[in-house]
């Protein structure tokens, strides 16, 4: 044994060492530079990210509860059956009980097959209803997005433009992120068995396109913008001008970017 | 008649929920099922086994010396099998290299393939074969056919077993361990700290999560050893060395009294401090979790070996010394369910209620395919036939001997301790 551990023999080991740490910072430049030439989004040729800053604004008090906007991003996406990029929910709350002392009662919350077909009618009698409206849900394309933190390959990443996005060329899988993120939006779609989400229809907004839900919103609940767009008369900018808006659930400090004006403290 | 058939059939498929809970939730069973519950347990055994194995070597606890190679090699035989269960739940399984060759440094999950690697062959590896190193060279001379060649092959070329050498293999065995231990805090206390940091969910995201796995690590770990060293006895028909079992029955004690204190406290400001989502957690602890929770790990997996280790500690004397092994075994086996339960209750319990806190889900095992329990028991089992091999090759030549038996008996003169110090 003696024989083996010689000074030189140590030595190398150690310089061994000392350049694999080294070497480790480089590695990471290059595995960034080679995402930057090989991740696969759908955006098309010559499309820069670090020139736009995509977002969505919900008018909860416009929203009707229709579902077409679910539909047509299960079509335009080929979103699976069971999951879904982007629903709607409908809060019922009824009157509080007389003497109660509360300011409301029951909060009844639905969204049968995340609202493609709209909803049936409430369970509740319509005279026991203090107020009923409807949410639609999307990923809340947060700042600092904990699905993105716990990506353990790096598969899923906040692009320049605002936009969460997973490589399912990339993904291994494992539901850290769905786990992860605290809204619900991400599913592993069981037909690629990679993680999915709302993409904000990347492959129509960086070719001028909105997003399909925003397309088909027959009453404009949904407002979709480019925040780096230097016309103020821009729709998104307007919204937020003249709206105040909020994110949800921010006590969990994951910056989620997407605005709702109108939120009722039950939605969350 | 046929249609309500096949309405019930439909209805049994459909997931079972309550209240509002997310579109993308409502899912026939968890995402992170039951083989998540498998790889924690796994590798907390690892952690455990491997920390009573220091016992002997850092801390000199001399009276442990019969279960020490043991216990290094049981944490071996869970150390192999850890991935596995991973693997298998992947998506992309054929992808799961990427987290060793690009992870992504903010994931506590990136950290698998480091921790797992370092402790595989930096720490666990390295300690047997610095400790096996003069019986391989002295068994591959006396051996032959497959086992011969075995051991030829484990000595790696180096046969020098003059004193100074096997007194650098003791140091160096001995610098190996103090590094284990802290190496296997950090292997288990990663696979908390991927629960604890998912702050999306109350049930999980938590402080003390790393320090509570950790220590139901250590504890169940020890009750492994005890469960395996008793089992190995009693397959070889050989007397167990009852200073050695008492000692480790009183640190598995000792070690359960500060689990169980800190997941009290977990619990206890989890119920004062009601933060949201707390009605949720109640709910959860008192219904859906209640026969696993309540039951399995709060009353028959920590109550129950408490108290019955507990009158061991106090009247060990009074009690006869096959009263005293049946204690300890089924102690050991309730503490191995409890940790198990304890797992179940972590991995799955978080997953059964809403991230909207508004409704609950349900989960029914299947029994075969991935998500079935057939493979989980099989991945449980696997270690166990790897542990029979090793014995089998590396423990057959060196049994906890009936000489062990005798109190105050020498110290075996192959020991690492006798070895290090007769050098």
């Amino acid at each position: 044994m003696s024989q083996t551990l010689t000074r030189r023999g140590v030595l190398k080991n150690l310089a061994g060492m000392a350049a694999g740490i080294l070497a480790a910072p480089a590695g990471g430049v290059c595995k960034a530079t080679v995402q930057n030439v090989f991740v696969l989004s759908a955006a098309p040729k010559g499309y820069d990210p670090g020139k736009h800053q995509w977002l969505m604004a919900l008018d909860v008090d416009r929203c009707i509860g229709c579902g077409l906007c679910v539909e047509a991003c299960k079509a335009e996406n080929s979103v699976p059956d069971s999951h879904f990029r982007t629903w709607i929910e409908r809060y019922v709350i009824t009157k509080p009980k007389p003497g109660s002392g509360e300011t409301r009662g029951e909060t009844i919350v639905d969204s049968p097959d995340g609202g493609i077909k709209g909803f049936p009618e409430a369970l509740v009698p319509k005279e026991d209803i203090l107020k009923s409206f409807f949410v639609p849900k999307l990923c809340n394309l947060c700042k600092k997005s904990p699905c993105s933190q716990v990506c353990p390959v790096g598969a899923t990443f906040e692009a320049p433009d605002g936009v969460v996005l997973v490589d399912k060329n990339y993904c291994i899988g494992c539901g850290f992120c769905v786990q992860a993120c605290p809204y619900g939006c991400r599913f592993i779609n069981p037909e690629t068995h990679t993680a999915d989400k709302c993409t904000l229809c990347y492959h129509r907004i960086t070719r001028g396109l909105k997003p399909a839900c925003v397309e088909v919103c027959p009453s404009q609940a949904r407002v979709f913008g480019d925040l780096n767009n230097p016309l103020a008369d821009d729709p998104l900018k307007q919204f937020i001008a003249n709206n105040k808006v909020e994110g949800l659930k921010r006590n969990l400090g994951t910056g989620p970017r997407v605005a709702y004006a109108g939120l009722d403290e039950e939605v969350r | 008649m046929m249609h309500a058939g096949i309405f019930t059939n439909v209805v049994d498929a459909l997931p079972q929920l309550e209240g509002y809970v997310y579109p993308n939730e409502r899912t026939l069973h968890p995402l992170w099922s039951v083989l998540i519950v498998v790889y924690p347990y796994v590798t907390g055994l690892v952690a455990g086994a491997f920390i009573m194995a220091s016992l002997v070597r850092v801390f000199k606890v001399r009276a442990l010396e019969p279960t020490y190679r043991l216990a290094l090699l049981t944490a071996l035989a869970f150390l192999v099998c850890a991935p596995l269960p991973l693997l298998f739940h992947l998506g992309h399984p054929e992808r799961c290299f990427e987290i060793m060759m690009t992870p992504h440094f903010s994931s506590p999950m990136a950290m698998f393939g480091f921790v797992y690697a370092w402790y595989l062959m930096a720490v666990l590896l390295l300690e047997l074969w610095f400790d096996y190193r003069r019986d391989f060279v002295e068994w591959s001379r006396t051996e032959s056919g497959l086992r011969g060649i075995v051991y030829r092959a484990f000595t790696l070329g180096v046969t020098d077993v003059s004193e100074p050498a096997l007194q650098l293999d003791a140091r160096i065995g001995r610098i190996i361990s103090i590094v284990g231990i802290p190496s296997a805090f950090l292997l288990h206390g990663y696979v908390g700290f991927i629960f604890g940091s998912i702050k999306a969910n109350p049930w999980w995201g938590n402080v003390l999560m790393p320090i509570i796995f950790i220590l139901s690590a250590v504890v169940s770990g020890m009750a492994l050893c005890v469960f395996v060293y008793m089992f190995l006895c009693w397959a070889r028909r050989v007397t167990a060395d009852m200073r050695c079992l008492d000692l480790m029955a009183s640190f598995l004690f000792f070690a359960l009294v500060v689990d169980a204190t800190v997941e009290g406290l977990d619990w206890l400001h989890r119920l004062y401090s009601a933060e949201e989502g707390i009605d949720v957690l109640r709910y959860l602890a008192s219904s859906k979790l209640f026969y696993t929770l309540l039951i399995g790990q709060a009353c028959l997996g920590t109550l129950v070996p408490f108290l019955l280790l507990g009158t061991m500690q106090l009247a060990r004397r009074k009690v006869a010394q096959l009263n005293r092994r049946r204690v300890y075994f089924a102690s050991s086996a309730l503490i191995l369910m409890g940790v198990l339960a304890m797992r179940w209750n972590v991995v799955i319990g978080g997953q059964l209620f809403s991230k909207s806190f508004r409704g609950f889900m349900s989960y029914k095992m299947e029994f075969a395919g991935s998500e079935g329990w057939l493979l989980s028991a099989g991945l449980l089992a696997l270690p166990f036939i790897i542990l029979a091999v090793l014995i089998k090759y590396f423990l057959a030549l060196d049994l906890p001997t009936i000489e062990n038996v005798v109190p105050g008996a020498a110290p075996r003169a192959n020991g690492p301790e006798a070895r290090g110090q007769g050098a």
